[in-house]
């Protein structure tokens, strides 16, 4: 569905470049997550994505096609949750679709539609503050959903919050994943995170880096916390977060 | 009240220290007393609410109008328009460096003792602060929320009307209450430099009579009346704006 073909790329403020004739793609309704040290071009993948910056070199394809020449392919997914103070829960939801000039009362059913999925249909009326940050995520999320893309773009989205909340938050996006049918490309710093909800991992190499190490977690779903403590996902952890400080160290 | 009782304390504390002062210097032509002030503007009511205040109100009423619709377009379009911001930010700076007081007899030479006149000087005062802070208002919006609009496919337009705009609305509250204060002293220093009604006109005709108590009286009501047009934006602000301190 997605594929990168040797793309390269460089900030024009900076005087090396993140990634080299980097290739790899994403099939249909995969869940992938990348993990990687700050500031080694993980977001820097998603905002080539979704067109916020340009490739020197190569191209990325969405079913073929070239992203230049494509609309609404993909949806994103904030680390905070970029929700507007001044607009109501619905309002904040329906930003993508106003933007894409949906007719009012089919942004309404829409909003009621995935705030019910999202379990926050009476907050509907409600501003962000109102609501706590696991509460903010899901209403970014809902607004994600809405975008109507089937790549879905999150960036570090559970970082901010505190652990207990942020594992509900990764159960509860499993839920939503599998019920909306989406691809999602998923950032992280948790390897754990990553592991347990990821079909696949992407391990990002120094900068500049030219492959990404893949690593398929041969794990069905539904999964729940106790997957995490098997012998081989235990193993597994321990594998990736060594090769994420041996980098380090190099 | 709790948050405003330490300022009550201490505009009371100076008020009885100068009410003090004034009654050992024995000298109302130099530093009238509070009492006396407020005696006067007692007597004075008439002609300083019913004749005086109207025309004063009119010029900064005008100028404050004039002020927010040139402001905010300046604002907006150097928003829009790097270019326009480059050519025309300097200009705006320098604008300030005029001195008011100096400028203003030259608009009376050109304009007349008409309003017009006035309101330039008003506006002169006016203007910059409503511009500035707006402007600022504007370059404040975050830019991570920008690009999640453009990751939507807005347009410039779209990211002004639903981001920049309601981003600004704070700013311009802000500069409304700047600038109510600054109109009101801009249209005082152009009457009080040339004219033939207003509480600055009234102001000065009391100085050349030697009235201490009278030049003040004017000044208080105009502090008065730029207090409670204050208090009312600010109301009217947090009616509006609930959300402040979320951005």
């Amino acid at each position: 569905m997605l594929e990168f073909k040797n793309v390269t790329f460089k900030y024009s403020e900076d005087d090396f470049y993140m990634m080299k004739n980097l290739s790899f793609s994403v099939k249909k309704g995969e869940f992938i997550s990348l993990i990687g040290q700050s500031g080694c071009g993980k977001s820097t993948i998603l905002r080539l994505i979704n067109g916020l910056e340009k490739p020197e070199n190569g191209e990325i394809l969405i079913d073929g096609k070239n992203i230049n020449t494509l609309k609404d392919y993909c949806a994103f997914m904030p680390q905070k949750d970029l929700l507007f103070p001044w607009r109501t829960i619905e309002k904040n939801i329906s930003l993508p679709m106003e933007i894409k000039g949906v007719p009012k009362s089919e942004m309404h059913k829409k909003c009621v539609d995935v705030l019910s999925e999202v379990g926050l249909l009476e907050y509907i009326d409600k501003y962000p503050k109102d609501l706590s940050g696991g509460m903010k995520q899901r209403v970014s999320f809902a607004r994600t959903i809405l975008a109507g893309s089937d790549i879905l773009l999150l960036d570090e989205p559970f970082s901010a919050l505190d652990s207990l909340t942020r594992m509900d938050m990764q159960e509860w996006l499993l839920k939503q994943w599998k019920h909306f049918g989406k691809t999602i490309i998923f950032i992280t710093h948790d390897v754990e995170e990553a592991i347990f909800l990821s079909n696949s991992i992407y391990i990002i190499q120094d900068r500049p880096f030219e492959y990404m190490e893949k690593v398929k977690i041969n794990s069905e779903y539904p999964r729940d916390r106790e997957f995490l403590k098997n012998t081989e996902i235990v193993a597994l952890r321990e594998e990736l977060i060594n090769k994420l400080r041996n980098r380090r160290e190099q | 009240m709790k948050k405003s009782m330490p300022s009550i304390i201490v505009t009371l504390v100076l008020f009885i220290i100068w009410q003090i002062i004034a009654v050992k210097m024995n000298a109302s032509y130099i530093l009238p007393s509070p009492l006396e002030i407020l005696q006067k503007i007692w007597e004075l009511r008439d002609i300083l609410i019913g004749v005086h205040l109207p025309a004063t109100m009119g010029v900064t009423v005008l100028g404050l109008i004039i002020s927010i619709i040139l402001g905010l377009f300046l604002a907006i379009i150097m928003d829009l328009n790097e270019k326009i911001e480059n050519a025309l930010y300097p200009i705006i700076i320098a604008s300030q460096t005029i001195p008011t007081t100096a400028i203003a007899p030259l608009f009376v030479l050109w304009f007349g003792y008409g309003i017009w006149s006035k309101v330039l000087v008003t506006i002169l005062i006016t203007f910059f602060p409503i511009t500035i802070t707006v402007y600022d208002g504007f370059k404040s919006t975050k830019r991570e929320m920008e690009e999640l609009l453009i990751t939507y496919g807005a347009s410039k337009k779209d990211i002004f009307i639903k981001l920049k705009l309601p981003s600004a609305l704070p700013y311009f509250f802000s500069a409304i209450k700047m600038a109510i204060p600054l109109s009101i002293i801009g249209a005082a220093i152009a009457e009080w430099l040339g004219a033939q009604s207003g509480l600055g006109y009234f102001s000065k005709r009391m100085m050349t009579q030697l009235d201490g108590a009278g030049v003040f009286a004017p000044v208080v009501v105009l502090s008065v009346v730029a207090m409670l047009l204050v208090s009312i934006v600010s109301i009217i602000e947090k009616t509006l704006i609930k959300w402040r301190k979320e951005i």
